[in-house]
């Protein structure tokens, strides 16, 4: 009996011990909607890490910057509304002049007001050469800004540009603090002072960047009161940290996401994007460059086996750099998959088979080069698929790896594999990738593209503040695009995010090509709400 | 130990090495310059990233002359010279900050990671040593000598990835990187001290084969040496023998060998601060070199550069205390 009762004690005492090891051993922060209650944290996990957090150098150029406001501001369905300024710009002078009200009520977390001398100070450093700003180019319409009185700021324009109200999202930096540093060296570039729903608490390079919610927030306090954006480059690892509960959201490739799809705890966000692939048919190439070509490619590449293969559903057929779901759409510019029309171009334009398959016109080989970025899976991807395709209707294309630095000089006569897609305007995309002024400047208008009906409808897209005449003049350079497309536009890629099921108020923008900070579920951290605790634990 | 230090003649080798080391640093940043320019990697598209691609060629060329990057080299590494004369190690443009910044932020990390491995290393090393060199050809010996050969070849970054593999995702026992949890934002000491132990775990024990076998070798030859058959032969105890004549004898390669590996804590910290995410220097100066990031460059390159002449002054100085044979003649 009395045996009996040792070894009771024992096993007691064994199993408590254990119990209590097991408790110790966890994580106190890993437990998400546990018996703690409502959820007021969030460590998400993001591929990118920004270079500055300073607006003066670029930081929160497109808004929603944790830290910073603009002027305005995109709501969830991508339309203007006012942020920093009481309402939408007075535009006056033709398009000339934009004509802005500010609020009044707006402190920077240190405490001083915000006032039109921060927005004139912003704006100025920004133009100012001697700034190391490499989005300076955005702001190209911009001459000059001025402020009248405190609470009033007047933006002159070199020539109309429609979106410059899209523009004008940008972060605003305070002059009082900025202003008495160096622009591209000064401690304010880590430690940034704004009027945003967060503040900075801590950036380690390279690991995370840490927030706190911003008490005296002028639109509310948040109610997620800690945010971490842990910085993870390694998908894997991402996915991992995610699944041990060390974040609570990440974005993720597609096959990683799958592997989330049982798991009730967490919901899957897929957001649509003006993310594309594209491959650059260079003017200068005597393949690439010859319209029956283009033509015959762009109907020969199966984009719906990309978007089925590749990336595993989560994207779309691209016809163009405007999405197929979106306002600005040219409808009826989609093109089949259909091999035998190609083959039926080819032969009409002269494009004979040649003894070995390929096709030959006066003597010269239906053959380019198609270059990708070395290390990039997913335009690797592309780039084989596109080239297999081409092959089929009689065009070699030899695909190569290599870094920008290799791809740049061989651009002019070279086919690149590229991506991009900036929201928010046609014009953003459109006019950088299909001006003829702009061949071969920089990275834009890779293809040195040039059609001169496209040119005139990109300048009336962007002059008129009308909005059916730019309607008519994007669906101009659309359809202009289908009959000569110097780019084979090929898929625009959803990007997937998984995150607990902690929260309520969670929802995507249409996101650029770029996953800023700004992308994700978590672009409006600032107005999400804790679940109860009953909700969350399922 | 009643001897008296010779602290004039170490003074004068510290001295002379002090003057040798003048040429050295000028002909290793003069090197990392050309060295940096020759890549063909750009510092303006670096430091662009992802706007340089929709940016225009005019906002690029102002950026390259803003940088300062449009200047022929030699300009450039005199004029990073005369100015780093004066304390002014100029502006690091990857991290958008003062090169000065930079280095005292990380520093501090770094040197906690290479003191604690090199620690782990000497003291594990020694131990191992004199156990398995004491009875060479034993089951101890012959398993940690194995090991260590094989340690020898392992890269410290594969070291690494497996540890990661193991302690945090097999175990989760030890968190996997960083220099404290991904939810705090304050560096506390047991975070820290947490945190530190895989990364100090992987750079110990990927020194810890030199130690290991050095010390074994020299203890293992010393036992055989007059001096002990003599301590044993007068009937001391084997601790005795052990540490006061084998272990004094059998250490001094390894005092040489001290300050040899200083070089190699440097590249493997370089491979383990990567793989940990530790913000120490090593990890600035990988994001330094891809992004030709001059100033930061040089400057960690210094700074490296120095750490292994001042490697290589301390084991002369300790080798010539301990063995007054070898003097300090440098």
């Amino acid at each position: 009996m009395a045996a009996r009762t040792v070894r009771r004690a024992t096993a007691a005492t064994v199993t408590g011990a254990l119990a209590l090891a097991t408790a110790a051993c966890t994580n106190p922060g890993a437990g998400p909607g546990g018996s703690a209650g409502p959820k007021d944290s969030a460590v998400v996990g993001i591929a990118y890490e920004p270079d500055t957090l300073s607006p003066l150098l670029g930081y929160g150029k497109d808004g929603n910057s944790k830290i910073f406001d603009g002027l305005l501001a995109l709501d969830a369905d991508m339309r203007l509304k006012p942020a920093l300024a009481a309402k939408l710009p007075h535009v006056g002078d033709g398009g000339l002049t934009y004509t802005y009200t500010l609020r009044t009520d707006v402190t920077f977390s240190d405490g001083e007001p915000f006032t039109a001398e921060d927005v004139v100070f912003t704006y100025r450093t920004i133009l100012d050469p001697k700034t190391n700003n490499p989005s300076r180019t955005e702001l190209d319409a911009l001459k000059s800004v001025e402020a009248v009185g405190d609470d009033t700021v007047v933006f002159h324009l070199k020539y109309p540009y429609a979106p410059f109200a899209e523009r004008t999202v940008h972060a605003i930096a305070p002059a009082h603090v900025a202003g008495k540093q160096d622009v591209n060296t000064g401690a304010f570039t880590t430690r940034p002072i704004g009027t945003g729903p967060y503040v900075l608490t801590g950036w380690s390079k390279g690991e995370k960047l840490t927030f706190e919610a911003n008490p005296t927030y002028w639109n509310g306090a948040p109610a997620i009161k800690k945010f971490t954006m842990a910085i993870v480059k390694d998908d894997d690892v991402r996915a991992t940290r995610l699944r041990a509960g060390d974040l609570d959201g990440a974005i993720l490739p597609p096959n990683l996401a799958a592997g989330f799809d049982g798991d009730k705890g967490k919901k899957t966000y897929a957001a649509k994007t003006y993310d594309y692939r594209t491959v650059t048919l260079p003017t200068h190439n005597p393949v690439a460059g010859d319209t029956a070509v283009r033509r015959a490619l762009d109907v020969a590449v199966d984009r719906r086996a990309m978007v089925d293969k590749i990336l595993e559903g989560a994207g779309k057929p691209a016809y163009g750099p405007v999405p197929t779901d979106d306002p600005w759409f040219a409808e009826g510019t989609e093109r089949r998959h259909d091999l035998a029309g190609a083959q039926k171009i080819l032969d009409e334009a002269g494009w004979k088979p040649g003894p070995d398959g390929v096709r030959v016109k006066n003597g010269v080989r239906a053959a380019f080069p198609l270059w990708y970025l070395s290390g990039d899976k997913l335009r690797q991807d592309h780039a084989l698929a596109y080239a297999s395709d081409a092959k089929k209707a009689g065009i070699e294309i030899t695909t190569q790896a290599g870094t920008w630095e290799v791809i740049e000089p061989r651009m002019k006569t070279d086919a690149v594999l590229a991506g991009g897609g900036s929201p928010g305007d046609p014009d953003f995309d459109q006019y950088l990738l299909l001006k003829s002024t702009l061949a071969g400047d920089g990275f834009n208008n890779m293809a040195w593209y040039d059609n001169k009906t496209v040119d005139r409808a990109l300048e009336d897209g962007r002059r008129t503040a009308d909005d059916t005449r730019r309607k008519a003049a994007y669906d101009t350079v659309q359809r202009e695009l289908a009959k000569d497309p110097g780019y084979t536009f090929l898929t625009h890629i959803d990007h997937l995010y998984v995150v607990n099921d902690s929260w309520d108020g969670l929802s995507t923008q249409t996101e650029p090509h770029d996953h800023g900070l700004a992308a994700g579920p978590w672009w409006n951290v600032e107005t999400w709400q804790p679940k109860k605790t009953g909700d969350a634990q399922k | 130990m009643s001897r008296r230090l010779p602290w004039g003649a170490m003074a004068r080798m510290t001295g002379r090495r002090a003057l040798a080391a003048v040429p050295v640093l000028l002909g290793v940043t003069l090197a990392v310059f050309a060295v940096a320019e020759a890549s063909p990697f750009d510092p303006v598209k670096a430091y662009a990233g992802t706007a340089g691609l929709t940016a225009s060629q005019e906002n690029l060329d102002q950026l390259r002359h803003n940088l300062g990057v449009d200047r022929p080299l030699l300009t450039r590494w005199w004029d990073w010279l005369t100015a780093a004369v004066t304390g002014d190690l100029g502006d690091s443009s990857v991290m958008r900050r003062p090169v000065a910044d930079v280095v005292t932020e990380r520093l501090g990390w770094s040197v906690l990671l290479a003191v604690t491995a090199f620690a782990l290393a000497i003291a594990l090393g020694t131990l191992l040593g004199v156990l398995a060199g004491r009875r060479r050809g034993g089951l101890l010996d012959r398993a940690v000598s194995a090991l260590a050969y094989t340690l020898e070849a392992a890269p410290a970054f594969w070291l690494g990835l497996l540890a990661i593999w193991f302690f945090a995702l097999k175990l989760g026992v030890l968190p996997a990187g960083g220099l404290t949890d991904t939810a705090s934002d304050t560096v506390t000491f047991d975070q820290v001290a947490r945190h530190l132990v895989l990364p100090a775990l992987v750079l110990g024990v990927s020194q810890l084969p030199w130690f290991f076998l050095y010390v074994r070798q020299g203890v293992g030859d010393a036992l055989d040496e007059d001096p002990v058959r003599g301590a044993r032969a007068r009937g001391l105890a084997e601790r005795t023998v052990l540490t006061g004549h084998a272990l004094r004898s059998g250490m001094l390669p390894m005092l040489t060998l001290i300050g040899s590996r200083v070089p190699e804590v440097i590249t493997g910290a370089l491979l383990v601060e990567t793989v940990f995410s530790w913000p120490g220097i090593a990890a600035a100066t990988v994001q330094a070199a891809t992004a030709v990031d001059f100033p930061l460059l040089a400057a960690l390159t210094v700074l490296a550069t120095a750490a292994v002449l001042l490697g290589n002054l301390l084991s002369d100085l300790l080798y010539g205390l301990a063995d007054p044979r070898v003097g300090f003649d440098g």
